[in-house]
């Protein structure tokens, strides 16, 4: 390969795109693993109190999700203008469930008579955004048919058995981030009761993630096609052993009713299994035809752009850890979160 | 069904929505970080009361705000595919720095401000305050950037059918961008003095929240009387640049069909029936020379006029026209009862007279609707291009059904209906209810609310008098 310009930087862009969806899978996934697992609160004061956990953060956490699609329209805009359009009814689901989420955290307190009401919006949409997202996910692993750079698929294309199994993974997988983000951050029946659902959820995921990874190398997108190529698979087999070791772990602290480990080894469970596959995407961002230089923008924009991520990011990071520390500790109905 | 027409409809009514709440937000956060100010320097508890009050309706407004801004993201991509491919190169980046700098920023400090009342130190929440201001005000600046350059797009080269970035400096600084960022703050600005004042006059009409009532009331007289001549005369600049950069459109919003005689000038159009048809107007009313006098300082000057460009190059004539009326009569009615109001405040009769107080109630809305028919203007008189001049709004969709489209109009008009229309009831029933219910954030121990202080006291009965 020949390092120039203009073929580096398409690969940062990858890497920084990356590292934002991460971010917000993680950071909002366990926002809306709260909403999913909102049917379980025994009653209005405990969702009241889960949701206070996360009503400081929520807003920072979602704009990762915004600084993952901007950065796609920056550096891929080819990328951006076939995947929505070929996405369009499960981008917008997505995008309506956000609504309801959202708007959750504030009308639900702000409410009298339809305080239920808003209780059932905020799990509903926690839902149907995540299933949404494992959907688009699942779509975009098993490949678009493209001719001459344009989408030539149907509208309901997204729809197959392994979108919609993905979609049901996610919504487990969040709801896991959920539980164990509620035993860290809250204590008495609520850490009981989340501590009751994490362990069958780890069971799900831990299934799902291995249902997941035996169906990818059979997916005609030719996704996973790099793990198994020559020696790639020894030099990459560390990846499925920490899973593996992640998962055994991840079972011990919850058993062992550890409040901080099951968050952090929740976190970085989802973590490996994202590094997992976008090896396996890579150099594609849209399988099996689009890789990432096809998509390219002008380099100038990804230079452009660049610069303000390499000086702000570091900035983002600090206050929003500042936040972060400003919240930190249990919260509880009766010490209050002023 | 024909999709571009869905998607332009559906484009239109989500941004419309969604420009009522940043315009809010952002007159609201540099309001509160003025109201925390006051309360830091002079310790009065009216001041914290204020603080509180409005804080709530800051944070339903930003909620709201939020929500409807991420749909606009991506509305980009699934609807405008052909826009979005052609020039990401240009408009990613400016919306990557609106995230980088203002998004994350405004998020942030939010959670600090809405619930850290009691955990930071008061300068350290104020501090949390003016970064959400600032977060509001270059989020403005860079999504203003991004839509000049849509309208007067400058330093672009066009390579294999895309915009590519030739000078950043004037891709952001393009030719009608220091206007339109200035009269769009000015308005956001606007729009808040008023619904500021009009409830600081409503409680005093009502004998209530008299205290509060008056320092709203005064603090918003004080700001219209100057802002208000301001945003006139920055509109009387932007109107101009319009002719230079956008004929076409001036000629729509001039309802300007034809040149007529030599050297009679043109004649500004106050009321008419644009008819596209006959490429004419009915029933129009109009001030012989007035528009040459505006537009070229001159009584005799002439300016493009419709007849001038082909009807395929045409904007869509009426809401052009109406639209710009609206906004105009709207400035000058603001202007009126601000000067009204130091009338009378110097006869010392400003929180009695009772027509007063009640145009200033009347006027509460007044600045949303002349920001949304702002935008009407400018961005139905920029048609049938999406990039004036370069390109067309037709060549701009995706490839999507129209019933993909229809389902997502519909279920937006019905979602946005319910959910929108909630959160202003609930807006509303706060106003209602007034300031004196407010709690300070003390550590209450009442289950319900008691992490929430802005919520507390939101079970009282409605009667919140003093
Ligand atoms: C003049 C100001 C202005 C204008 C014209 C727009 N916005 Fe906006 N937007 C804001 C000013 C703003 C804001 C003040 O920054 C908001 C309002 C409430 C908030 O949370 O931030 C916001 C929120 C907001 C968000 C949510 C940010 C978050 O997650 O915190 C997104 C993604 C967008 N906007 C995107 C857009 C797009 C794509 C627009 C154009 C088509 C647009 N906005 C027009
Ligand atoms: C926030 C206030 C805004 C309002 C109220 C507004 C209003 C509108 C309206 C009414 C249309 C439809 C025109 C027509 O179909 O005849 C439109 C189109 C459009 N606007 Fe804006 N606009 C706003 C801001 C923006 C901004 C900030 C951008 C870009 C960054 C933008 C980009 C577009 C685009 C791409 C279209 C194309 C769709 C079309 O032309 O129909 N708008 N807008
Ligand atoms: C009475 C004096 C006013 C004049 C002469 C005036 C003039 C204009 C003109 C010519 C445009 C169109 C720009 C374009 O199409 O590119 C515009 C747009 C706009 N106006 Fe006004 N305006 C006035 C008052 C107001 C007031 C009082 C508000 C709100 C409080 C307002 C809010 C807006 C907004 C939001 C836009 C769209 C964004 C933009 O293009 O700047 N205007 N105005």
């Amino acid at each position: 390969m020949n390092w120039d310009l203009e073929t580096v930087l398409p690969v940062v862009w990858f890497g920084i795109i990356g590292v934002g969806v991460l971010m917000y899978v993680l950071l909002d996934g366990f926002v809306l693993g709260i909403g999913i697992l909102a049917a379980f609160a025994e009653d209005e004061s405990q969702l009241d109190v889960s949701m206070n956990t996360a009503a400081p953060i929520w807003d920072g956490n979602e704009t990762w999700l915004v600084l993952g699609g901007v950065g796609l329209f920056t550096a891929f805009p080819l990328a951006y203008a076939i995947l929505l359009p070929a996405l369009y009814l499960p981008v917008l689901v997505m995008l309506l469930a956000l609504i309801f989420r959202g708007v959750a955290f504030e009308f639900r307190f702000k409410a009298r008579r339809s305080r239920r009401l808003w209780g059932a919006a905020f799990a509903i949409g926690s839902i149907l955004t995540a299933f949404s997202q494992g959907v688009i996910l699942g779509a975009l692993v098993e490949g678009m048919p493209l001719q001459e750079g344009r989408y030539v698929g149907g509208v309901f294309d997204w729809f197959s058995p392994f979108s919609m199994m993905t979609g049901i993974a996610v919504v487990f997988g969040y709801a896991l981030l959920g539980s164990t983000w509620l035993i860290l951050k809250t204590e008495g029946r609520l850490q009981e009761v989340a501590r009751a659902l994490t362990r069958p959820l780890v069971a799900v995921v831990v299934a799902f993630m291995a249902l997941v990874s035996t169906w990818l190398p059979f997916l005609e997108s030719g996704v996973m096609a790099r793990w198994f190529e020559g020696s790639n698979f020894l030099w990459l087999s560390p990846i499925p052993l920490l899973a593996v070791v992640n998962a055994l772990a991840l079972w011990r602290a919850v058993m062992n009713r550890a409040e901080v480990a099951p968050f952090v080894l929740a976190m970085t469970f989802f973590a490996l299994g994202f590094v997992g596959l976008v090896i396996g995407m890579w150099p594609n961002l849209i399988p099996p035809d689009l890789d990432i230089w096809q998509a390219s923008s002008a380099h100038s924009s990804q230079v452009f752009s660049l610069v303000g991520v390499i000086i702000l990011l570091p900035i983002i990071i600090g206050y929003t850890a500042w936040s972060y520390s400003v919240f930190r500790g249990k919260v509880t109905a009766e010490s209050g979160y002023h | 069904m024909d999709p571009l027409l869905l998607s332009r409809i559906q484009f239109a009514f989500v941004v419309s929505f969604h420009i009522l709440f940043p315009a809010t937000t952002i007159g609201l956060a540099s309001w509160l970080a003025f109201v925390e100010w006051r309360w830091l320097r002079t310790g009065k508890t009216v001041w914290r009361e204020l603080y509180f009050f409005w804080t709530k309706i800051f944070a339903v407004t930003f909620g709201m705000g939020v929500v409807s801004g991420i749909v606009m993201t991506f509305q980009f991509g699934t609807n405008w595919a052909g826009l979005s491919s052609a020039a990401g190169s240009i408009l990613g980046p400016l919306l990557s720095y609106e995230v980088l700098t203002a998004f994350f920023l405004e998020a942030s400090f939010l959670g600090v401000m809405l619930f850290g009342w009691n955990r930071v130190r008061p300068s350290l929440h104020f501090l949390a305050t003016c970064m959400v201001a600032a977060g509001t005000l270059i989020s403005a600046f860079w999504i203003i950037a991004a839509n000049s350059w849509l309208q007067t797009p400058a330093g672009f080269e066009v390579v294999e059918g895309a915009f590519h970035p030739a000078s950043w400096r004037e891709v952001i600084f393009n030719p009608s961008f220091p206007i339109r960022l200035t009269h769009m703050v000015m308005a956001a600005f606007l729009a808040t003095c008023f619904i500021i004042g009009g409830t600081g006059a409503w409680y005093l009409r009502r004998n209530r929240h008299v205290e509060e009532g008056r320092r709203m009331l005064r603090l918003a007289v004080v700001f219209a009387a100057i802002v208000a001549p301001t945003q006139i005369f920055i509109g009387d600049l932007h109107g101009l640049g319009v002719l230079e950069h956008q004929p076409s459109k001036l000629a729509a919003i001039e309802g300007h069909w034809d040149h007529g005689e030599e050297g009679a000038g043109v004649p500004l159009v106050l009321f008419a029936i644009p008819d596209a048809e006959n490429e004419r107007n009915i029933a129009s009313v109009e001030v012989p020379r007035l528009a040459s006098l505006i537009l070229t300082r001159s009584l005799d000057g002439t300016v493009p006029a419709l007849a001038d460009f082909a009807p395929e190059d045409r904007p869509p004539v009426w809401p052009v026209f109406w639209a710009f009326r609206v906004m105009v009569g709207l400035g000058f009615a603001m202007l009126l009862l601000a000067a009204w109001s130091l009338v009378q405040w110097k006869r010392k009769r400003l929180y009695t007279s009772p027509a007063l107080l009640r145009a200033w109630a009347w006027m509460w809305p007044s600045g949303l609707i002349a920001v949304v028919a702002g935008w009407i203007t400018a961005e139905i008189g920029r048609q049938p291009w999406v990039v004036f001049g370069q390109l067309r709004t037709a060549d701009a969709l995706s490839d999507i059904s129209g019933a993909a489209v229809a389902t997502s109009l519909t279920a937006f008009v019905v979602i946005y209906f319910v959910v929108f229309g909630t959160g202003g009831w609930f807006i509303a029933n706060m106003i209602r209810r007034g300031p004196a219910v407010v709690e300070p954030p003390q550590h209450d121990t009442e289950t319900k609310s008691a992490s929430r202080p802005m919520s507390a006291a939101d079970d009282e009965p409605l009667e919140g008098t003093r």
